[in-house]
């Protein structure tokens, strides 16, 4: 931020300068996304040995876009019964929270709107809030499918953000810092220092239990962001499609958007905390912030955001759905105490057997 | 003094980024109620019910299950924000704050031992 | 700078913290209260305690205003009669919000004559979660076991108080399920075609 008022010459050419570059990023977010969902439906298509989306442009690649114009010129219907302010602000916080959220997000070396000493906390502060969205919607609705959908999600999401935390301590254990940008340097240097192959020869016997706790940060991401097989708010064969089920037009596009950017910003998360960011998996030397290679960072973040949400579109399209029981036993019976043991086993190793450079 | 005013400018781009993002939402919606058409009529407002009129109002007492997740969430997630500042000094092999966090982690252990003997994790 | 963004926060602060109790509608006084904890948050970043703000999010936010929310969204409790003994509970309240003042006071006071010595929120350390982190765990040792067991309680006090067992409903028994035999279930019987088992 200091080089922001540095260009801009003062702190309002700096909060100029700023917002600008926050556009460009929204800009990027936003155009990258509506490639993400034809890309979604793509892999779901091809799966079922379908075609997908192929209308609308060379191959389908402007669908997203028709569908927005689309929406935009449906009308919003807001039913009678409902609490009309909670109502549409329901969507407004979804969509905000979820793009605010990328604020910490750093995609390349210094490429990061806003370097945090407490960017971890931010994401899973920012990440908890997601629950509102989905909670307001359903109880302003009135109306009973909104109502149960949005219950229902409360407590799935509620109980496997804990597991959420658990797997981010053991991670931040390792690194020793809650800086984004530092968990992402302490990868560098090839794939053997990510924290899902941690094969360094110091760290290796802690190997299993971050691969263990990579595959729980991964299905807790997709009961998070209600993706299948997790997705019984929404599950269209029960509760038709659970909180959304009265919002039409721009409100529920909202909605959508935003269930999307949290989709794409848990493969981000996994990218940062378990699969080394921006760093290639080969040794590499440093890249200076703002050269070509870093540039190149960024497109290698990007690929492997892409790879995971391909993962996620896999998953959709090939595993059914869990019953609510069963969610929430392995919410709390399997991934918690899991998570919980690998944050003693993490932690006592640290302590007691990493060689340490200095006292 | 300044690097407390070096940090607070750290967060001023969230504060741009929460103003763009909620401008931006409120403006889609704006946008539709711009160039969408608008006809309300009674059975269209009605809330949905499968076909059906609406049986009764969707405001109901609900199990009382949900209550204890969320209380058991709010314990955990207080947990957890126990263990962020832990990770430094685990980083610095503090042993003695190990062990404090071990004894802190071992009574709540009993807690969930505990609940998960009296089938509180039960979903039925 | 710091300053304006100090007067907004505070401003919605109060703002919020009033339509808490002016609100009617329940749902909304809690869209407030969360209204209140975000700026306060904002206000622990300005005095450059940003672990303390992000657990305040965290915690408050997150889970205390969630369960809030449960609550009053969900429990269907008739707030006109709650209101209508309001009066009743007047002078309790009035009782409540003195000492909560005079609290107030006790520690402006305080913080006003530490404020002239200088005031750091991270003594020692690069960072406010690494100054606090080399306090609580050791130095503090004992009010910290203490929220450990202060924590227990209110787990098991929840479970006490809310788990209700209800008769004849089957479970799923996991391992049971996968440790079921073929010979356990099928049986091989030699029909003869028009006259049945």
């Amino acid at each position: 931020m200091e080089r922001m008022f540095e260009w801009g010459g003062g702190v309002w050419g700096g909060v100029g300068l700023a917002a600008l570059q926050i556009l460009a990023f929204m800009v990027i977010l936003l155009v990258s996304l509506a490639f993400l969902l034809l890309f979604d439906r793509k892999v779901w298509a091809a799966v079922m040995m379908r075609k997908g989306p192929n209308v609308v442009g060379p191959f389908g690649l402007l669908q997203a876009f028709a569908d927005f114009l689309k929406f935009v010129l449906k009308e919003i219907i807001i039913p009678a019964g409902a609490n009309k302010t909670v109502f549409l602000l329901a969507p407004i916080l979804s969509l905000t929270l979820a793009f605010i959220a990328w604020a910490v997000i750093p995609v390349a070396p210094g490429w990061v709107i806003a370097d945090l000493n407490v960017g971890v906390l931010y994401l899973f502060a920012i990440s908890s809030l997601g629950v509102y969205g989905i909670i307001m919607g359903g109880w302003a609705s009135n109306s009973k499918y909104p109502f149960l959908g949005g219950l229902r999600s409360a407590a799935q999401m509620v109980s496997y953000e804990v597991s959420i935390g658990f797997v981010i301590i053991t991670v931040l254990l390792l690194v020793g810092s809650m800086n984004l940008t530092d968990v992402v340097d302490a990868q560098k240097g090839g794939f053997w220092n990510w924290h899902v192959f941690l094969l360094t020869p110091s760290k290796i016997a802690l190997f299993p239990v971050m691969l263990v706790m990579f595959v729980i940060f991964f299905v807790s991401a997709l009961a998070e962001t209600n993706r299948p097989p997790f997705d019984l708010p929404e599950a269209e064969s029960e509760l038709v499609a659970g909180y959304q089920v009265e919002y039409s037009s721009t409100p529920y596009l909202l909605f959508m958007i935003g269930e999307y950017l949290n989709i794409v910003l848990m493969c981000a998360m996994l990218t940062i905390l378990f699969f080394g960011g921006w760093h290639p998996p080969w040794p590499a030397p440093d890249m200076e912030p703002g050269s070509i290679a870093s540039l190149l960072g960024a497109l290698m973040f990007a690929a492997k955001v892409i790879f995971f949400f391909f993962l996620f579109a896999l998953v959709k399209a090939v595993v059914p759905r869990y019953r609510y029981d069963q969610l929430m036993r392995l919410g709390w019976k399997i991934f918690l105490p899991t998570s919980l043991a690998a944050v003693v086993i993490v932690s006592g190793y640290v302590v007691f057997a990493l060689p340490r450079a200095a006292g | 003094m300044d690097s407390i005013q070096s940090q607070v400018a750290d967060y001023l781009p969230i504060a741009i980024f929460l103003v763009i993002a909620a401008a931006l939402s409120v403006g889609f919606i704006l946008a539709s109620a711009v160039f969408a058409p608008s006809n309300p009529d009674p059975e269209k407002l009605s809330a949905y019910e499968c076909g059906f009129n609406a049986f009764d109002d969707a405001r109901m007492k609900f199990d009382v299950r949900f209550y204890l997740v969320a209380i058991l969430f709010i314990i955990f997630d207080l947990e957890v924000a126990f263990l962020f500042p832990w990770i430094f000094e685990v980083a610095a092999g503090n042993q003695a704050a190990f062990w404090s966090m071990m004894a802190f982690l071992g009574v709540l252990t009993v807690g969930f031992v505990y609940e998960w003997r009296r089938g509180a994790l039960e979903w039925e | 700078m710091q300053l304006i963004a100090f007067y907004i926060l505070s401003t919605v602060v109060l703002l919020s913290a009033f339509l808490v109790i002016a609100a009617r509608n329940p749902v909304h006084s809690v869209l407030w209260l969360i209204s209140a904890f975000f700026a306060s948050s904002g206000l622990l970043v300005l005095i450059g305690a940003e672990f303390l703000a992000m657990l305040l999010v965290v915690v408050y936010v997150g889970a205390v205003a969630v369960l809030f929310l449960f609550v009053v969204m969900m429990l269907d409790v008739d707030f006109v009669e709650l209101k209508q003994g309001f009066l009743n509970y007047l002078p309790a309240g009035a009782l409540i919000a003195l000492a909560l003042l005079a609290e107030i006071g006790v520690v402006a006071a305080a913080t006003a004559a530490r404020e002239a010595s200088g005031f750091d929120p991270s003594p020692g350390a690069d960072t406010n979660a690494e100054a606090l982190s080399r306090v609580l765990y050791t130095d503090n040792l004992m009010l910290f076991q203490l929220a450990g067991l202060i924590l227990l309680v209110a787990m098991m006090g929840a479970i006490v108080l809310t788990l209700r067992k209800r008769p004849g409903v089957r479970r799923q028994n996991i391992s049971e399920q996968t440790n079921r035999r073929r010979e356990d279930a099928v049986q091989l019987k030699d029909v003869r075609p028009g006259q049945g088992i």
